[in-house]
């Protein structure tokens, strides 16, 4: 055909082409495209321009744009050409619109009235240019001018027009659902319509409708499911065929849609299993449309209520992907993989050594791809690996957004399924070096808490050996150059915490370490922040442990640079540390105690402790004190009596009084006046420090201050306890494979059980692919074979200990808390503190020491709350230590009888699961049976977390005293 | 839905581009540039998809496929099958080869215009319309014929193989 039938263009054009095709550089062919515009604004508006000529422009105006450069003087010049009449002057005028303009251009106005009267037109061809053109250029606002058209064109005589009407009415619905709701039922008509190609096209439009509603489509269930059963028994005409397949992309349309209605509706689903099973028997496997259709098959059965029929052919055709040789099979196989194991997870282990195979390939794609796949499959037994994995992957790329994405999933599996906090702490650490900037910032907050919160063990040694294997880690880090700033908030934090807790690092050392961080990163205010805070708590324990503080002159010289910043916040740190310096032991020892970070804070707003002093000064006739927002608030309605009150309570403040108190003041107004000027001497000094303590609580207890501190509030504490059950479970399942022993023979004895009929290919092929010992390995520890099994039984049995005891940290800690308020209290009987007005306060420092109130804050109501904390939690305990007793003797002991019966369940789902784990040695199916455990257990454990940290009144904010400290300069 | 459409020969020039969802020029260089960057990058015997979702926003994806000195790119979003896909290509280059017989790269600079007819008569507003190539050969046909019939203006119907080789 070449080129007839006036596709042809002009010797000018050709060599346009070929100048531009022989360009040496970027420069030399937009020098090219440049002249060539300037020779194109000069000819189209020149007067009487040939058609065929103006034709031609305007596709040369096409391909000028199509290569980057504007050509919006010419737009116009393509508007006209859709009103002309010939036929080959529309179509292009339509094709240069359709490429040149948005739906929301100035010209489109200009256009719609051609494009009504062209949907009228009586050639066919001229409607489906128009059409065409509708699908582009129409928006929400022009939609209801070429309704009525496009709708009268879906009973068109001739088939493709109906077609492309019925595209075009999906293209409205895509771009305003609104506007062509009231014809959805024409979709509905035209599924029936005698064409099969019609059909097929209002597929797609079905298909975006059941999307958003499945449930109004569930009677055309049976319709999709007979027409899919007409189309894959070839009662089509021939035409429809596709590569010796019958019309391939309907059955993938009706495929997806019958995915979509049958998901979660059994009946639905049952109505498809026929049809699904004879399109995997018949369906060409050969062919890569057949392939097409087979992976639509599997991603149907995945989504629909499961047939164990199917799922076994879905997994047959998962096996000759996997096993192809062509990439994209393999990449489908993975795909199709990751859906099937969400139904059964049991059939990933067949497949293991492909899996490993997709993970080494060279192909990014692939690779890309089977990460997703182990993620989706990560469990407690195989966390180590995959993440391990994920972040050699994560450093080896160069791609910040996938960088992103899978770093956010290490941190994701890592809080989900952490072995061991130490293990998450080295992670994290990683992760934060690698992709720092690019992380959640509530990440570095809950890395924070759980190196402050420790493992919760009994022992305080594993906790201090994680903190200073954690300082460590960090000292060693920290002289590294570009660290993301997100990371170095962390180790500032860490190090000014704990950095000098285990007398490993002098305080000089970690002194000196933190002010070179605030000058490296001298542009970062809240790094900066944190190293002040940091240098402030070090001098601060170093004082109270009453060694001599030496400032170095580097730090002398930051904390004057920073006195004298622009930040006020970092000015406020600055003299706070140069306060707290110069205060004596006794004092730093109270208003910053060692390792406090876990504390809670009780705040009493109410100020109860005052009441008393209140009491007495109301007694003598001070005012009481209206809150600021009722003041406010009068204010605002500005009635005449509460302007009186206000102008009253502004009294208070002066020193004269100099207006004679109006007679609607209510309540003894001779005796407010006397308060104002008599005891003025009196309430003036307490007024302002009270108002102080107002102001310094609430903002203590928000985490506003530019979101410097450790914020709490909302972190999610995934890691530790919530695993603890699928540890569980792997520590059975481990200890069963173990008897079984093998990882051959463990694929051996499943081959057998699920791959009847190519069991003989797939094993024969295995021994001769001599499998290198690394890759059995890495598979065994990803599918949880048996060569590590002995390793991680014993890890996950700590685990288990360990998890157990992580619930106990709660009340530890507060037994801790309670312990320092004990000690406190010898030194300084609270009841002073409750009352100020005790002559036992006065006697010990004559004047009002600030500190002292603010003691009676943090103190005194937070002996009853504690003590309360503990008994709560003590009572919690037993319940879930009894349960772990259960579960650790899960095996042969599922019968000792809880006496807390709101275990009851637990304890059933456990002894399933020891059933189950019993069945596994037999040579089931472990996987399954433990994921389906573990499933219950986890969301009731949250529940129950939930539930101990309500119980607790553990709120977020008030687990961080050092907030406070910070504000006592 | 299929989101876009392009040809570029393995220098990265674009042959064909069409956005089913309307781009503006800046941008339709951008994606053609970022596209190229990362098909360029990519080995022979990999498969024919990329994850596309740091160029063309999440649950993107593309599949190519490399013929002699060019590249046929379809973007396309999850309601689609790569593997379908895959064979739209083929839909599409067997008709080009159709129409030009034994079709290379200059019959489609140099035949623009009729390269979109093709396109539009394959995909339409971003779903598949047809995926029979004689189909949609008889339904070009059929526009050429009407169009020449239509036609007064005589065209200039240089043949291409003619010109090339001079």
């Amino acid at each position: 055909m070449g080129s007839q039938g006036g596709f042809g263009q002009s010797k000018e054009f050709l060599d346009l082409v070929k100048s531009i095709g022989e360009a040496r550089s970027k420069a030399e062919e937009d020098r090219i495209v440049l002249n060539e515009i300037e020779t194109l604004k000069r000819r189209i508006s020149e007067p009487d321009i040939p058609k065929r000529k103006m034709k031609e422009y305007i596709i040369r105006l096409v391909y000028v744009e199509m290569l980057g450069h504007d050509a919006s003087f010419g737009y116009i010049h393509a508007v006209k050409m859709t009103h002309d009449d010939n036929l080959v002057l529309k179509r292009t005028g339509y094709l240069a619109v359709t490429l040149f303009l948005n739906e929301d251009h100035d010209l489109i106005i200009l256009i719609v009235n051609t494009i009504q009267k062209d949907l009228k037109s009586d050639n066919y061809l001229i409607v489906c240019a128009a059409l065409n053109a509708v699908c582009k250029l129409i928006n929400e606002e022009t939609i209801p001018a070429v309704l009525p058209q496009v709708v009268e064109l879906l009973g068109h005589s001739k088939e493709a027009v109906r077609r492309k009407a019925i595209m075009a009415l999906h293209r409205f619905y895509q771009k305003s659902p609104s506007s062509v709701q009231h014809l959805v039922s024409n979709f509905r008509k035209r599924l029936c319509d005698n064409d099969p190609g019609v059909m097929g096209a209002t597929l797609c439009p079905l298909f975006d409708l059941i999307t958003v509603d499945v449930n109004s489509y569930k009677d055309l269930v049976i319709s999709f499911v007979s027409i899919l059963k007409q189309v894959a028994e070839r009662r089509l005409p021939k035409s429809y065929d596709y590569h010796q397949m019958p019309a391939p992309f309907i059955q993938i349309r009706l495929l997806k849609i019958l995915a979509l209605l049958g998901s979660g509706d059994k009946q639905a689903s049952e109505n498809m299993y026929t049809v699904v099973g004879d399109i995997f028997r018949k369906c060409d496997s050969s062919s890569n449309i057949g392939n097409a259709v087979l992976y639509e098959c599997i991603c149907c059965v995945s989504s629909i209520y499961a047939n164990p029929k199917l799922i076994e052919s879905a997994a047959d055709v998962i096996a000759r992907f996997l096993k192809s040789d062509s990439h994209n099979l393999k990449y489908m196989g993975i795909d199709a993989l990751g859906r099937l194991i969400k139904t059964s997870p049991e059939i990933a282990e067949q497949h293991q050594l492909a899996v490993i195979d997709c993970l080494e390939d060279p192909d990014d794609t692939l690779k890309r791809k089977t990460f997703e796949l182990l993620y989706k499959m990560t469990k407690s037994s195989n966390v180590e690996v995959i993440v391990d994995r994920m972040i050699d992957y994560m450093i080896s790329i160069n791609d910040n957004h996938y960088k992103t994405e899978i770093a956010s999933r290490c941190v994701e599996l890592a809080e989900q399924f952490a072995p061991s906090n130490h293990w998450f702490i080295q992670t994290m650490n990683k992760v934060f070096e690698h992709a720092g900037d690019l992380v959640n910032i509530k990440v570095a907050h809950n890395l924070m808490r759980l190196i402050a919160e420790g493992f919760g063990e009994d022992d305080d040694n594993a906790d201090s050996q994680l903190r200073s294997s954690a300082v460590e880690s960090y000292l060693r880090i920290i002289g590294e150059p570009k660290l993301p700033s997100v990371f170095l908030q962390v180790i500032c934090w860490v190090l000014g915490e704990y950095g000098t807790a285990d007398g490993k690092f002098s305080a000089s050392y970690i002194t000196g370490k933190l002010c070179d961080v605030a000058e490296a990163y001298s542009n970062d205010e809240t790094v900066k922040a944190y190293a002040i805070t940091a240098l402030m708590k070090i001098s601060a324990f170093e004082i109270a442990a009453g060694r001599k503080v030496d400032m170095l002159p580097e730090c002398q010289s930051l904390i004057e640079e920073l006195s004298a910043s622009h930040s006020t916040d970092l000015q406020q740190r600055a003299y706070e540390l140069e306060a707290v310096i110069g205060l004596d032991a006794y004092a730093v020892e109270i208003i910053m105690p060692a390792d406090a970070s876990c504390e809670d804070i009780e705040i009493d707003k109410n100020l109860s402790f005052l009441s008393g002093y209140v009491e007495q000064a109301l007694e003598k006739g001070a005012q009481p004190y209206i809150p600021e927002n009722e003041r406010s608030g009068m204010l605002s309605v500005s009635n005449f009596r509460s302007q009186d009150q206000h102008e009253a309570s502004i009294h208070g403040l002066r020193f004269e009084a100099y207006e004679l108190p109006k007679p609607s003041v209510p309540s003894r107004p001779p005796v407010s006046l006397a308060s104002a000027t008599e005891l003025a001497p009196v309430p003036e000094p307490s007024y302002p420090r009270v108002t102080q303590n107002v102001a310094s609580v609430p903002s203590v207890s928000s985490t506003d201050p530019s979101d410097l501190r450790l914020r709490l509030d909302g972190v999610q504490k995934k890691w530790g306890r919530p695993t603890y059950t699928p540890s569980e479970t792997s520590t059975s399942t481990s200890t069963s494979e173990k008897t079984v022993n093998g990882v051959t023979k463990v694929d051996a004895a499943r081959d057998t059980i699920y791959s009847k009929v190519r069991d003989t290919t797939y094993d024969s092929r295995k021994p001769d692919a001599e499998i290198p010992l690394e890759k059995q390995k890495l598979a065994a520890s990803l599918f949880g074979g048996s060569s590590k099994t002995e390793r991680r039984a014993s890890t996950t049995g700590h685990r288990a200990g360990k998890a157990s005891s992580h619930v106990i940290e709660k009340p530890q800690a507060s037994k801790a808390s309670d312990k320092t308020v004990a000690e406190k209290t010898i030194v300084q009987p609270p009841p002073d503190l409750l009352d100020l007005g005790e002559p036992a306060v006065l006697s010990r420092s004559p004047s009002i020491d600030p500190f002292k109130q603010l003691e009676g804050l943090l103190d005194s109501p937070q002996v009853p709350s504690n003590s309360n904390h503990g008994a709560a939690g003590a009572n919690k305990d037993s319940d879930i230590i009894g349960l772990h007793a259960e579960t650790a003797g899960s095996g042969p002991s599922s019968g000792i009888v809880n006496p807390v019966p709101a275990n009851k369940n637990d304890l059933d789902l456990l002894s399933g699961l020891s059933n189950s784990t019993t069945d596994n040695a037999l040579g089931g199916t472990p996987t399954a049976h433990s994921t389906q455990v573990s499933k219950g257990p986890n969301t009731k454990d949250s529940l129950e977390k939930d539930a101990l940290v309500r119980q607790m009144g553990v709120t977020p904010t008030s687990q961080n005293p050092n907030l406070f400290k910070d504000l006592l300069g | 839905m299929i989101k876009s459409v392009m040809v570029m020969n393995t220098q990265g020039k674009p042959r064909l581009a069409k956005f089913y969802d309307f781009q503006p020029v800046e941008k339709q260089q951008e994606l053609i540039r970022s596209v190229f960057g990362v098909l360029c990058g990519r080995a022979d015997n990999v498969s024919n998809f990329v994850e596309a979702d740091s160029i063309f926003g999440p649950g993107t994806r593309l599949v190519y496929k490399h013929f002699a000195t060019l590249y046929f790119v379809f973007v396309f979003d999850s309601s689609e099958n790569e593997l379908a896909m895959l064979d739209l290509i083929q839909v599409f280059v067997e008709t080009l080869d159709k129409c030009f017989k034994n079709v290379c790269e200059l019959d489609i600079v140099y035949n623009y215009s009729k390269l979109h007819t093709i396109l539009d008569e394959i995909i339409f507003g971003g779903q598949v319309l047809e995926t029979s190539s004689i189909e949609v050969i008889k339904a070009v046909e059929e526009i050429s014929k009407l169009e020449s019939a239509s036609n007064a203006i005589a065209l200039v119907s240089k043949s291409v193989s003619g010109w090339r080789s001079r």
